[in-house]
């Protein structure tokens, strides 16, 4: 970047990840991981001491190896449940997506229609949605429309509330600014508003996408014969712990890789949002 | 207090006639609840000529800013911007430059400045086409792509200047456009804006509470009382000779204006 003679226009350039060497990035990934990964093995290990010197039963509660040997024999089982629960999640969040930020662009461009409809949200909010899983189960089947409804009941909300305090967000001298250069109320909207609160958007997706496994689960728990959740049931009354914790894993998995790809989205598609830290 | 336009030392010859008018306000006054920001404000700004409007903090210079951008209905009087008195019409006619860049994030220097162009219904690619040559002309050429995250707070105020200046508006509304430099830059910067304001002649309205930089920038410095902003004072800048900053401020005409325009603030 050239520089002008009387001034240093540029400020340090912005740390690209892309443009970091190898050795620095992997350096950076340590940092950012390395913490974590050390607590995990960490209390897994600890876990397995305990359990082999108390000499708990794997009935009550497996060891770590005692899972991951049940990974190895259960997989023709978990593999096609997983891939069910996955499709509920990933669905239900899309369907929450879209429908909360639609709501949040509407609430936010129509004034009378926030006073309508925002103290209903938040009330509505209030009624434990997991009570609403056996009564959608009766309307919708043991099929997937319950458990996307759920799953999407459950992420909609932070998407919402989040995505209305962004586009309320913006800076009012910005506004009056653009006023002045023949901005209109949809030109405002679609150059400022909507960018700008695209942060927050993505904050309340990252929120809603570790709600959205909850909602799978208790939809399957509610009434279905497939699903990470059915597996649980189904393995309770027959002692088959190293099991469920198996799901317990699969699930986690399945949510932090949701987590993980809104992430990655955001950085894709807001790629000049300040950032506290590097580790999301 | 009116300034007839023929005396304002901008060379518009012989008696005012509306078309050589572009900002008339007459006798208005502005509340907000108890508090009276502007009180019985007569000013008339001959067409492209730069009007420095100096004051107290707090005294109103934002809100008659506004006033006349037709952001605010003022409580009295009228003000009428090249013919329009209608706040609508008046915000078609006017563009403002604020304090802070507010610059946008997300859109590089070139897409920034260019922003009003496609408010307007241009096309990005047309609008980057016709702004590109005004950064060359005003020293941001190779910059049109950086973010203005990675720009000083100067060269974010000049992208600011031209964004204002791609509304293609016959009046620019400047609020305190440099309040938040240093003095180095500010320097430069009203160095800069002078000369761009002398290539591309605009009515320029420049609100600042740096009585240097009204009288740098402007051929008729208006003082405003503390609040209420009452118009205390009109002083006329004329001929400053050339020359460095120092060789300017130093000039005896420049300090006995910079006097009176002290004197009157202190009144």
């Amino acid at each position: 970047m050239t520089r002008a003679t009387h001034e240093a226009p540029v400020r340090g350039q912005a740390a690209e990840p892309a443009g970091k060497s190898r050795p620095a990035r992997s350096r950076a990934l340590v940092w950012s991981y390395g913490p974590a990964s050390a607590i995990t093995l960490g209390a897994i290990g600890l876990w397995e001491l305990i359990l082999r010197v108390a000499h708990v039963p794997e009935y009550l509660i497996p060891t770590p190896s005692e899972v991951a040997a049940d990974f190895k024999s259960d997989w023709p089982v978990l593999e096609p449940n997983m891939f069910v629960t996955l499709r509920e999640i990933a669905l239900g969040f899309a369907i929450s997506v879209i429908a909360g930020v639609g709501l949040a662009v509407l609430l936010h461009l129509s004034s009378t229609l926030r006073r309508a409809v925002y103290p209903l949200l938040i009330a509505s909010q209030t009624i434990p949605i997991i009570v609403l899983a056996p009564i959608l189960v009766i309307l919708f089947g043991y099929g997937i429309k319950p458990k996307l409804i759920i799953v999407a009941l459950i992420c909609f909300f932070p998407i919402v509330v989040n995505g209305i305090d962004g586009l309320r967000s913006v800076d009012e001298d910005l506004i009056r600014m653009m006023l002045t250069l023949n901005g209109t109320r949809w030109s405002i909207f679609r150059r400022v508003e909507f960018p700008a609160a695209l942060p927050a958007i993505f904050s309340g997706m990252r929120i809603a996408a570790t709600f959205a496994a909850i909602g799978a689960v208790f939809g399957e728990w509610s009434g279905s014969n497939q699903g990470l959740g059915y597996i649980m049931l189904a393995a309770t009354p027959n002692l088959l712990t190293a099991r469920i914790f198996a799901a317990i894993v699969l699930l986690t998995v399945v949510a932090l890789g949701l987590f993980g790809l809104v992430s990655l989205l955001e950085r894709v598609l807001v790629p000049w949002a300040p950032r506290g830290g590097k580790t999301r | 207090m009116a300034v007839e336009p023929s005396s304002s030392g901008v060379g518009f010859g012989g008696t005012a006639t509306d078309s050589a008018v572009a900002i008339r306000l007459t006798d208005v006054s502005k509340s907000f609840g108890d508090v009276t920001a502007v009180q019985a404000i007569d000013l008339t700004v001959a067409r492209h000529s730069r009007i420095g409007i100096v004051g107290p903090s707090g005294g109103g210079k934002t809100t008659l800013l506004q006033i006349v951008a037709g952001l605010l209905e003022p409580d009295g009087g009228q003000v009428s911007v090249e013919g329009a008195i209608a706040a609508r019409e008046r915000l078609a006619r006017c563009a403002l430059m604020p304090q802070r860049d507010l610059l946008l994030p997300w859109r590089n220097a070139l897409d920034n400045a260019g922003i009003a162009l496609e408010n307007r219904g241009v096309s990005r690619a047309e609008a980057r086409n016709r702004t590109k040559p005004l950064f060359e002309r005003f020293g941001l050429a190779r910059f049109e792509h950086v973010r203005p995250a990675q720009l000083s707070g100067g060269m974010r105020q000049r992208v600011s200047f031209l964004r204002t200046l791609m509304a293609e508006k016959d009046v620019l509304l400047l609020d305190e456009p440099f309040g938040a430099l240093d003095s180095i830059t500010r320097g430069e910067m009203q160095y800069w804006l002078g000369s761009a304001m002398d290539e591309v002649p605009r009515t320029v309205l420049l609100v600042t509470h740096d009585v240097e930089e009204a009288i740098l920038l402007s051929k008729l410095v208006v003082v405003l009382s503390a609040r209420p902003g009452r118009i205390v004072r009109i002083l006329e800048v004329d001929h400053l000779p050339g020359g460095s900053r120092r060789e300017i401020v130093t000039n005896p005409a420049f300090v006995a204006v910079k006097e009176q325009a002290l004197e009157a603030l202190e009144s």
